[in-house]
Protein backbone atom coordinates (compact mmCIF):
# COMPACT_ATOMS: atom_id res chain seq x y z
CA UNK A 1 0.00 0.00 0.00
CA UNK A 2 1.16 3.61 -1.25
CA UNK A 3 1.64 5.89 2.55
CA UNK A 4 -0.77 8.49 1.26
CA UNK A 5 -4.31 6.95 0.08
CA UNK A 6 -5.73 7.98 -2.98
CA UNK A 7 -9.49 7.62 -1.22
CA UNK A 8 -8.94 4.78 1.50
CA UNK A 9 -7.85 5.63 4.68
CA UNK A 10 -6.76 3.33 7.31
CA UNK A 11 -10.03 4.66 9.42
CA UNK A 12 -12.52 3.95 6.33
CA UNK A 13 -10.78 0.74 6.15
CA UNK A 14 -11.30 -0.17 9.86
CA UNK A 15 -15.26 1.13 9.60
CA UNK A 16 -16.22 -1.37 6.81
CA UNK A 17 -14.31 -4.26 7.45
CA UNK A 18 -16.95 -6.09 9.77
CA UNK A 19 -19.72 -4.81 8.53
CA UNK A 20 -22.62 -7.12 7.48
CA UNK A 21 -25.36 -7.66 5.15
CA UNK A 22 -28.92 -8.07 6.12
CA UNK A 23 -29.54 -11.75 6.37
CA UNK A 24 -31.53 -13.35 3.43
CA UNK A 25 -33.86 -16.30 3.58
CA UNK A 26 -34.62 -18.32 0.49
CA UNK A 27 -36.10 -21.40 0.13
CA UNK A 28 -34.41 -23.75 -2.38
CA UNK A 29 -36.90 -25.34 -5.44
CA UNK A 30 -36.53 -28.37 -6.93
CA UNK A 31 -37.35 -26.45 -10.27
CA UNK A 32 -34.45 -23.84 -9.94
CA UNK A 33 -32.09 -26.40 -9.10
CA UNK A 34 -32.64 -28.46 -11.97
CA UNK A 35 -32.55 -25.15 -14.26
CA UNK A 36 -29.73 -23.96 -13.19
CA UNK A 37 -27.99 -27.51 -13.59
CA UNK A 38 -29.31 -27.16 -17.10
CA UNK A 39 -28.10 -23.71 -17.97
CA UNK A 40 -24.88 -24.19 -16.59
CA UNK A 41 -24.66 -27.26 -18.75
CA UNK A 42 -24.56 -30.32 -16.19
CA UNK A 43 -26.22 -33.42 -17.12
CA UNK A 44 -25.38 -35.28 -13.77
CA UNK A 45 -28.44 -36.70 -12.75
CA UNK A 46 -27.93 -36.10 -8.50
CA UNK A 47 -29.33 -32.71 -10.04
CA UNK A 48 -31.34 -33.09 -12.65
CA UNK A 49 -33.19 -36.62 -12.12
CA UNK A 50 -35.37 -37.46 -9.14
CA UNK A 51 -35.66 -40.79 -9.30
CA UNK A 52 -31.88 -41.43 -10.23
CA UNK A 53 -31.26 -39.00 -7.48
CA UNK A 54 -33.15 -41.25 -5.01
CA UNK A 55 -30.78 -44.12 -5.70
CA UNK A 56 -28.03 -42.12 -5.36
CA UNK A 57 -26.28 -41.99 -1.48
CA UNK A 58 -28.08 -38.27 -1.46
CA UNK A 59 -31.26 -40.16 -1.63
CA UNK A 60 -32.95 -37.46 -4.25
CA UNK A 61 -31.78 -34.22 -5.65
CA UNK A 62 -29.50 -32.06 -4.88
CA UNK A 63 -28.00 -28.45 -5.81
CA UNK A 64 -24.71 -28.25 -8.08
CA UNK A 65 -21.77 -26.52 -6.13
CA UNK A 66 -22.42 -23.12 -7.30
CA UNK A 67 -25.91 -23.09 -7.02
CA UNK A 68 -25.84 -20.76 -3.89
CA UNK A 69 -25.20 -17.82 -6.32
CA UNK A 70 -28.59 -18.01 -7.01
CA UNK A 71 -29.69 -17.39 -3.92
CA UNK A 72 -29.22 -13.60 -3.90
CA UNK A 73 -26.90 -12.75 -0.35
CA UNK A 74 -27.45 -9.04 0.16
CA UNK A 75 -24.56 -6.97 0.16
CA UNK A 76 -23.17 -5.52 2.95
CA UNK A 77 -23.04 -1.59 2.95
CA UNK A 78 -20.34 0.53 2.82
CA UNK A 79 -19.82 3.05 5.78
CA UNK A 80 -18.90 5.83 3.19
CA UNK A 81 -19.65 6.76 -0.86
CA UNK A 82 -17.96 4.94 -2.94
CA UNK A 83 -17.38 6.71 -5.57
CA UNK A 84 -16.47 3.52 -8.32
CA UNK A 85 -19.62 1.85 -10.36
CA UNK A 86 -18.20 -0.09 -12.37
CA UNK A 87 -17.62 -3.54 -10.81
CA UNK A 88 -15.75 -6.58 -11.43
CA UNK A 89 -15.76 -10.29 -9.37
CA UNK A 90 -12.29 -11.17 -9.27
CA UNK A 91 -13.03 -14.59 -7.59
CA UNK A 92 -14.62 -16.94 -5.39
CA UNK A 93 -13.05 -19.14 -3.04
CA UNK A 94 -15.66 -21.97 -2.00
CA UNK A 95 -15.69 -24.42 1.24
CA UNK A 96 -18.58 -27.34 1.05
CA UNK A 97 -20.01 -28.93 4.59
CA UNK A 98 -23.57 -30.18 3.57
CA UNK A 99 -25.58 -30.65 0.37
CA UNK A 100 -28.03 -28.91 -0.51
CA UNK A 101 -31.56 -29.72 -0.93
CA UNK A 102 -35.09 -28.93 -2.11
CA UNK A 103 -37.29 -27.40 0.64
CA UNK A 104 -34.18 -26.22 2.15
CA UNK A 105 -34.07 -23.10 3.73
CA UNK A 106 -30.76 -21.30 3.32
CA UNK A 107 -30.13 -17.78 5.02
CA UNK A 108 -27.18 -16.16 3.66
CA UNK A 109 -25.05 -13.48 5.16
CA UNK A 110 -22.07 -11.68 3.91
CA UNK A 111 -19.25 -9.57 5.80
CA UNK A 112 -17.12 -7.59 4.47
CA UNK A 113 -13.60 -9.00 5.66
CA UNK A 114 -10.68 -6.61 4.41
CA UNK A 115 -10.94 -4.09 1.64
CA UNK A 116 -7.86 -2.16 0.24
CA UNK A 117 -7.40 0.17 -2.54
CA UNK A 118 -4.93 -0.24 -5.27
CA UNK A 119 -3.86 1.51 -8.56
CA UNK A 120 -3.80 -0.99 -11.73
CA UNK A 121 -4.59 -1.01 -15.37
CA UNK A 122 -8.02 -0.02 -15.36
CA UNK A 123 -7.24 3.06 -12.74
CA UNK A 124 -8.04 3.51 -8.92
CA UNK A 125 -9.62 0.30 -7.64
CA UNK A 126 -11.52 -0.57 -4.22
CA UNK A 127 -10.83 -4.42 -3.45
CA UNK A 128 -12.66 -6.30 -0.91
CA UNK A 129 -12.67 -9.85 0.46
CA UNK A 130 -16.49 -10.67 1.17
CA UNK A 131 -17.17 -13.93 2.93
CA UNK A 132 -21.08 -14.96 2.40
CA UNK A 133 -21.96 -17.43 4.86
CA UNK A 134 -24.80 -20.14 3.69
CA UNK A 135 -26.72 -21.39 6.51
CA UNK A 136 -29.60 -24.15 6.39
CA UNK A 137 -32.65 -24.13 8.62
CA UNK A 138 -30.93 -26.66 11.12
CA UNK A 139 -28.58 -24.20 11.40
CA UNK A 140 -26.26 -26.09 10.17
CA UNK A 141 -23.47 -24.20 7.87
CA UNK A 142 -23.75 -25.67 4.22
CA UNK A 143 -20.90 -23.37 2.41
CA UNK A 144 -18.71 -20.77 2.39
CA UNK A 145 -18.02 -18.54 -0.18
CA UNK A 146 -14.89 -16.22 -0.24
CA UNK A 147 -15.27 -13.74 -3.08
CA UNK A 148 -13.05 -11.09 -4.66
CA UNK A 149 -14.93 -7.74 -5.58
CA UNK A 150 -13.49 -4.89 -7.57
CA UNK A 151 -15.18 -1.73 -7.60
CA UNK A 152 -13.38 0.88 -10.56
CA UNK B 1 -20.51 -39.97 -15.90
CA UNK B 2 -17.40 -42.58 -15.70
CA UNK B 3 -17.39 -45.10 -13.03
CA UNK B 4 -15.92 -44.36 -9.87
CA UNK B 5 -12.78 -43.57 -9.35
CA UNK B 6 -10.49 -44.69 -6.08
CA UNK B 7 -8.10 -42.48 -3.98
CA UNK B 8 -5.54 -45.53 -3.72
CA UNK B 9 -5.53 -45.47 -7.66
CA UNK B 10 -4.91 -41.34 -7.84
CA UNK B 11 -1.32 -40.19 -8.44
CA UNK B 12 0.30 -36.94 -8.65
CA UNK B 13 0.38 -35.29 -11.95
CA UNK B 14 -2.76 -37.79 -13.17
CA UNK B 15 -4.55 -35.41 -15.46
CA UNK B 16 -8.74 -34.10 -15.22
CA UNK B 17 -10.13 -33.81 -17.92
CA UNK B 18 -9.93 -32.16 -20.73
CA UNK B 19 -13.83 -31.54 -20.99
CA UNK B 20 -14.20 -28.56 -23.89
CA UNK B 21 -17.07 -26.22 -23.45
CA UNK B 22 -18.86 -24.17 -26.23
CA UNK B 23 -20.38 -21.27 -24.21
CA UNK B 24 -23.26 -19.51 -26.32
CA UNK B 25 -25.14 -16.13 -25.63
CA UNK B 26 -28.00 -18.25 -25.66
CA UNK B 27 -26.25 -20.45 -21.94
CA UNK B 28 -25.59 -16.59 -20.80
CA UNK B 29 -29.34 -15.73 -20.87
CA UNK B 30 -29.96 -18.90 -19.29
CA UNK B 31 -27.52 -18.84 -16.89
CA UNK B 32 -28.52 -15.05 -16.22
CA UNK B 33 -31.87 -15.90 -15.65
CA UNK B 34 -31.17 -19.06 -13.66
CA UNK B 35 -28.68 -16.89 -11.27
CA UNK B 36 -30.17 -14.14 -10.94
CA UNK B 37 -27.34 -12.00 -12.04
CA UNK B 38 -28.76 -9.58 -14.88
CA UNK B 39 -25.67 -7.46 -15.42
CA UNK B 40 -25.68 -6.40 -18.53
CA UNK B 41 -22.62 -7.20 -19.66
CA UNK B 42 -23.51 -10.79 -20.55
CA UNK B 43 -26.02 -10.42 -22.71
CA UNK B 44 -26.62 -6.59 -24.13
CA UNK B 45 -23.15 -6.24 -26.86
CA UNK B 46 -24.06 -2.39 -26.63
CA UNK B 47 -24.03 -2.19 -22.95
CA UNK B 48 -20.78 -4.28 -22.83
CA UNK B 49 -18.99 -1.98 -25.26
CA UNK B 50 -19.98 1.31 -23.71
CA UNK B 51 -18.16 0.28 -20.60
CA UNK B 52 -14.92 -0.26 -22.55
CA UNK B 53 -15.42 -4.39 -23.27
CA UNK B 54 -14.98 -5.98 -26.80
CA UNK B 55 -17.99 -8.03 -26.43
CA UNK B 56 -20.54 -9.41 -23.80
CA UNK B 57 -18.25 -11.67 -21.62
CA UNK B 58 -19.19 -15.38 -20.25
CA UNK B 59 -20.09 -14.76 -16.33
CA UNK B 60 -17.31 -15.34 -13.88
CA UNK B 61 -19.48 -17.41 -11.97
CA UNK B 62 -21.20 -19.40 -15.26
CA UNK B 63 -17.05 -20.56 -15.48
CA UNK B 64 -16.58 -21.10 -11.95
CA UNK B 65 -19.78 -23.65 -12.62
CA UNK B 66 -18.44 -25.60 -15.56
CA UNK B 67 -14.71 -25.89 -12.86
CA UNK B 68 -17.02 -27.76 -11.07
CA UNK B 69 -18.81 -29.72 -13.39
CA UNK B 70 -14.83 -30.55 -14.39
CA UNK B 71 -14.21 -31.80 -10.59
CA UNK B 72 -17.81 -33.51 -9.84
CA UNK B 73 -17.34 -35.20 -13.10
CA UNK B 74 -13.87 -36.69 -12.06
CA UNK B 75 -14.64 -37.50 -8.61
CA UNK B 76 -17.56 -39.86 -9.58
CA UNK B 77 -20.90 -40.65 -7.32
CA UNK B 78 -19.18 -41.25 -4.08
CA UNK B 79 -16.75 -38.35 -4.14
CA UNK B 80 -17.17 -35.39 -2.06
CA UNK B 81 -15.96 -32.07 -3.35
CA UNK B 82 -14.49 -30.11 -0.54
CA UNK B 83 -13.28 -26.85 -1.89
CA UNK B 84 -13.39 -25.31 -5.13
CA UNK B 85 -11.70 -22.07 -6.11
CA UNK B 86 -11.30 -19.60 -8.96
CA UNK B 87 -9.79 -16.47 -9.89
CA UNK B 88 -11.20 -14.00 -13.09
CA UNK B 89 -7.81 -13.44 -14.64
CA UNK B 90 -8.67 -13.15 -18.34
CA UNK B 91 -12.77 -12.16 -20.04
CA UNK B 92 -13.81 -15.11 -22.61
CA UNK B 93 -16.26 -14.44 -25.20
CA UNK B 94 -19.25 -16.62 -25.92
CA UNK B 95 -18.93 -18.31 -29.07
CA UNK B 96 -15.29 -19.47 -28.68
CA UNK B 97 -14.53 -22.93 -27.05
CA UNK B 98 -12.79 -23.16 -23.65
CA UNK B 99 -11.68 -26.21 -22.39
CA UNK B 100 -11.74 -27.19 -18.91
CA UNK B 101 -8.60 -29.18 -17.08
CA UNK B 102 -7.12 -29.75 -14.26
CA UNK B 103 -3.68 -31.76 -12.39
CA UNK B 104 -3.73 -33.69 -9.15
CA UNK B 105 -1.20 -31.64 -7.09
CA UNK B 106 -1.68 -34.00 -4.07
CA UNK B 107 -3.18 -36.95 -2.07
CA UNK B 108 -3.13 -37.42 2.09
CA UNK B 109 -5.63 -38.61 4.87
CA UNK B 110 -6.76 -36.22 6.98
CA UNK B 111 -9.04 -37.01 10.26
CA UNK B 112 -10.56 -40.08 8.38
CA UNK B 113 -10.97 -38.77 4.79
CA UNK B 114 -8.79 -39.82 2.09
CA UNK B 115 -8.44 -36.21 0.30
CA UNK B 116 -7.00 -35.15 -2.98
CA UNK B 117 -5.95 -31.62 -4.12
CA UNK B 118 -5.79 -30.80 -7.69
CA UNK B 119 -4.96 -27.19 -9.43
CA UNK B 120 -7.78 -26.62 -12.15
CA UNK B 121 -8.05 -24.11 -15.03
CA UNK B 122 -10.02 -23.27 -18.07
CA UNK B 123 -8.53 -22.32 -20.96
CA UNK B 124 -8.93 -20.14 -24.27
CA UNK B 125 -8.20 -20.84 -27.97
CA UNK B 126 -4.74 -19.52 -27.08
CA UNK B 127 -4.09 -21.77 -24.07
CA UNK B 128 -4.34 -18.87 -21.95
CA UNK B 129 -5.41 -19.68 -18.44
CA UNK B 130 -8.00 -17.64 -18.00
CA UNK B 131 -9.84 -18.89 -15.31
CA UNK B 132 -7.08 -21.02 -13.05
CA UNK B 133 -8.32 -22.81 -9.71
CA UNK B 134 -8.10 -25.43 -7.29
CA UNK B 135 -10.42 -27.50 -5.49
CA UNK B 136 -10.23 -30.52 -3.24
CA UNK B 137 -12.01 -33.38 -2.94
CA UNK B 138 -12.61 -36.46 -0.77
CA UNK B 139 -12.70 -39.95 -2.41
CA UNK B 140 -13.31 -43.78 -1.14
CA UNK B 141 -10.20 -45.36 -1.06
CA UNK B 142 -10.96 -48.62 -2.02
Amino acid sequence: MSSTPAFLTEEMRQQAIGRESLPNTVEVEKGAIIKFAQAIGDDNPVYNDEAAARASRYGGLVAPPTFLRSVAAGRPEYPFEVPFHRLLDGGSDWEYFEPVRPGDRITSVSRIEDINERNGRIGLMLISTIVITYTNQFGQVVATQTNTSIRY
Amino acid sequence: MGGQILWDDVSEGMEIGPVVRHPSTQQLVKYAGASGDYYQIHYDKDFAQGTGLEDVIIHGALKNAFLGSLVTDWMGPRGNLRRLSCQYRGMDIPGRPITARGVVTGKYEDDGEFLVDCEIWLENEEGQRTTPGRATVSLPSS
